[in-house]
């Protein structure tokens, strides 16, 4: 594989993870914590209404760990396309 | 001790530490004075970054405004941390590799223009001085309330102690002035919160606290919170009364003009690699999150402590007598914080909605004639030691925290403005020719003249202060976000695209505002969601400006002239890692 064609199969594969977290870190905060909070709010955890967890304490964990998990994989595919610093 | 003196003492002592830190990290070339010679740890970045987004209005006003908007403070929780999402994923890594100096002389190098740059660096300079007036009010507020001198007293105090940090360290001596003040920060927000939590529910951790059952009963404590609240006419703490298309909105603004902050983006010029650049907006974030997470307990908490001790025998007995109040309201009192008028005449503190016409047949006949008691909402975090009767060293600690909080965003802020002034306005456009020497030194006095005209404000503020979230965070999200972003992920948006579309977002979200806050004249159209674009508040109008920003700038560029060759290679050149650490050596 010509480096050219490494790097752009290495870019789009940047863009892929970065759609899907992006979509979870949308679908957390707006989702469920703006949009769906009145349905989420019928359940309980523990003393939280449900939709009020994910609007004061869910969303920010989840993007914690969407932050995380994003700077684990792209050291990965660094790697995996030879472009990872030295 | 006497707690006057004690406070003197932790104060001091931390202020010690500061300028014991500021002259062990002098900055001895541009490279350390912008951004801390390119090596700082990924989790020192962490915590500085931490102590530079979360300024005075996180320490001292964001639990008291959850505790008063209930559900609706998550425009703020959600708001002030989505952010860093788009910052790790989107701008942080590629902005490292670029790894210059500004946030303007990427937007200028990306554009191919003096003219985008200049138009970066004004939008930059707007942007910081509206959020440092607040900084700096801040600033005067603590330091006259915790150790009785006046404002401008207070102000002069923090003024010399972020010149000689700001001044003789630059990046590199805010840096890790700031690792010091998110810890004092930290542990004067979390202590607190700790003891409350236990005495409220027995859980030692807020935000295990806050969903756990109220001490010795069976009622979860937010279950109880909206009982009461009901019973006194208030709508219930967990649900909210903004429409949601505002709340969307204004999240939205408040998310991307995060990730817009100049002095925030700045803070991942300082890592060493790409790698560390997105590892740190993960530290930032957890070391934010401690605060941010334990806020809407302390909020929720002090709140139910609060309307106990008012209707100690809850809303359906009697209300308490004011002379039998505690301490701590008297305490509070004095400062105006807490305002008691006995309208009907009983000697009883009753605190009620008297805003909603459903409950004031009730109000009619329990003989009250209307809400009794103005609690501020700053008093949420401020009195909580009292409250919960802790010892003085922990009061001392909150007014050590509240200082370290105003001081680390305060410092961050004056940096970008003298940074952006001697980097890309005198050294770009007017004296290219300025040696290392020459620009540092200019740096230094553009940081002082900042410094001056942050105090001045800080003492005069301007009638926007108040507005100041609604300005900095939507022209941040309406002009320089989206121009990084496409200035990154499309390599067809020019130079006149960048520009047209920094204008329109800026002048749209300007223009917004003003028309419904005024500002420098009496606003044209009254501030009800009425007369609001689409029902979206000016606080979230960002967003809007945003859209603007993308279409206008997309359109303008696909009728003129595709950037040059030498953009493409940029562009190329920045989405990949390797190199960043030669380029460093450079």
């Amino acid at each position: 594989m010509s480096q050219q064609a490494s790097r752009d199969a290495y870019w789009k594969a940047n863009l892929r993870v970065m759609a899907i977290c992006l979509a979870i870190w949308f679908f957390v905060s707006f989702g469920l914590g703006i949009l769906l909070v009145d349905v989420l709010d019928r359940f309980q955890l523990f003393g939280y209404p449900l939709g009020f967890w994910f609007a004061q304490q869910g969303s920010i964990y989840t993007f914690l760990i969407l932050i995380f998990y994003y700077a684990w994989y792209m050291n990965r595919l660094d790697r995996e396309h030879d472009v990872h610093e030295q | 001790m006497e707690l006057q003196t004690l406070t003197y003492v932790v104060v001091g002592a931390t202020f010690a530490l500061y300028i014991g830190i500021a002259i062990w990290s002098r900055a001895h070339s541009t490279g350390d004075f912008y951004v801390a010679g390119k090596g700082v740890h990924p989790i020192a970045n962490g915590m500085a970054t931490a102590a530079d987004w979360m300024s005075a209005a996180s320490f001292i006003s964001m639990a008291g405004l959850i505790a008063f908007l209930g559900y609706d403070g998550t425009v703020y929780l959600m708001g002030w941390t989505g952010g860093y999402v788009l910052l790790a994923l989107l701008l942080a890594p590629y902005l490292r590799k670029y790894g210059k100096f500004t946030v303007p002389s990427f937007i200028g190098d990306r554009y191919y223009s003096q003219a985008a740059r200049i138009v970066a660096v004004i939008c930059l300079i707007f942007i910081s001085f509206t959020y440092v007036a607040g900084q700096m009010r801040g600033v005067g507020i603590v330091f006259s309330r915790f150790l009785e001198v006046d404002i401008l007293t207070g102000l002069l105090v923090g003024m010399s102690i972020v010149f000689i940090y700001a001044v003789l360290g630059g990046m590199k001596g805010i840096t890790y002035t700031q690792v010091a003040q998110y810890c004092v920060l930290i542990f004067a927000y979390t202590v607190p919160a700790i003891f409350i939590s236990i005495q409220l529910t027995g859980n030692a951790v807020p935000q295990l606290g806050l969903g756990s059952t109220v001490a010795g009963e069976s009622t979860w404590l937010l279950q109880k919170l909206d009982l009461v609240m009901l019973d006194l006419g208030f709508g219930a703490y967990t649900d909210g009364s903004k429409a949601m298309i505002d709340v969307f909105c204004i999240t939205l603004a408040l998310m991307v003009g995060t990730a817009g902050l100049p002095h925030v983006i700045v803070r991942f010029f300082t890592v060493p690699r790409v790698v560390d650049a997105r590892r740190s907006a993960g530290w930032a974030l957890l070391f934010i999150a401690v605060l941010y997470t334990t806020a809407p307990a302390v909020g929720a908490m002090a709140k139910l402590n609060l309307l106990e001790t008012i209707w100690p025998g809850g809303p359906e007995a009697e209300a308490m007598t004011y002379d039998e109040r505690p301490d701590w309201f008297r305490t509070w009192e004095n400062t105006g914080l807490l305002q008691f008028e006995d309208r009907n005449g009983d000697g009883l503190i009753q605190y009620y909605n008297d805003a909603n016409p459903d409950y004031a047949p009730i109000a009619d006949a329990r003989g009250w004639q209307g809400n009794e008691l103005h609690v501020d909402r700053d008093i949420i975090v401020l009195a909580n030691p009292e409250i919960a009767n802790l010892p003085n060293w922990v009061i001392a600690l909150v007014a050590a925290g509240g200082i370290a909080a105003a001081l680390s965003t305060a410092a961050g802020l004056l940096l970008v403005i003298s940074s952006s002034i001697s980097h890309d306005l005198v050294k770009s456009v007017f004296a290219p020719r300025l040696s290392d020497k020459g620009e540092l030194l200019t740096g230094r006095i553009a940081a002082a003249v900042a410094i001056c005209i942050a105090g001045y404000l800080g003492y005069n503020p301007p009638g926007f202060v108040a507005q100041v979230v609604a300005f900095a965070f939507g022209l941040a999200a309406a002009s320089l976000f989206p121009a990084i972003i496409m200035g990154i992920f499309s390599t067809r948006i020019n130079r006149e695209g960048a520009i047209a579309g920094m204008l329109t977002g800026l002048l749209f979200t300007f223009g917004y505002i003003l028309w419904f806050k005024g500002v420098f004249f009496e606003p044209i159209m009254a501030d009800v969601p009425e007369n609001w674009l689409f029902g979206i508040s000016p606080e979230g109008i960002g967003v809007v400006g945003m859209l603007l920003n993308f279409a206008v700038a997309f359109t303008v560029s696909h009728l003129t002239a595709p950037p040059p060759a030498h953009i493409r290679e940029l562009i190329e050149d920045i989405r990949v890692p390797r190199g960043a650490a030669e380029a460093h050596a450079h």
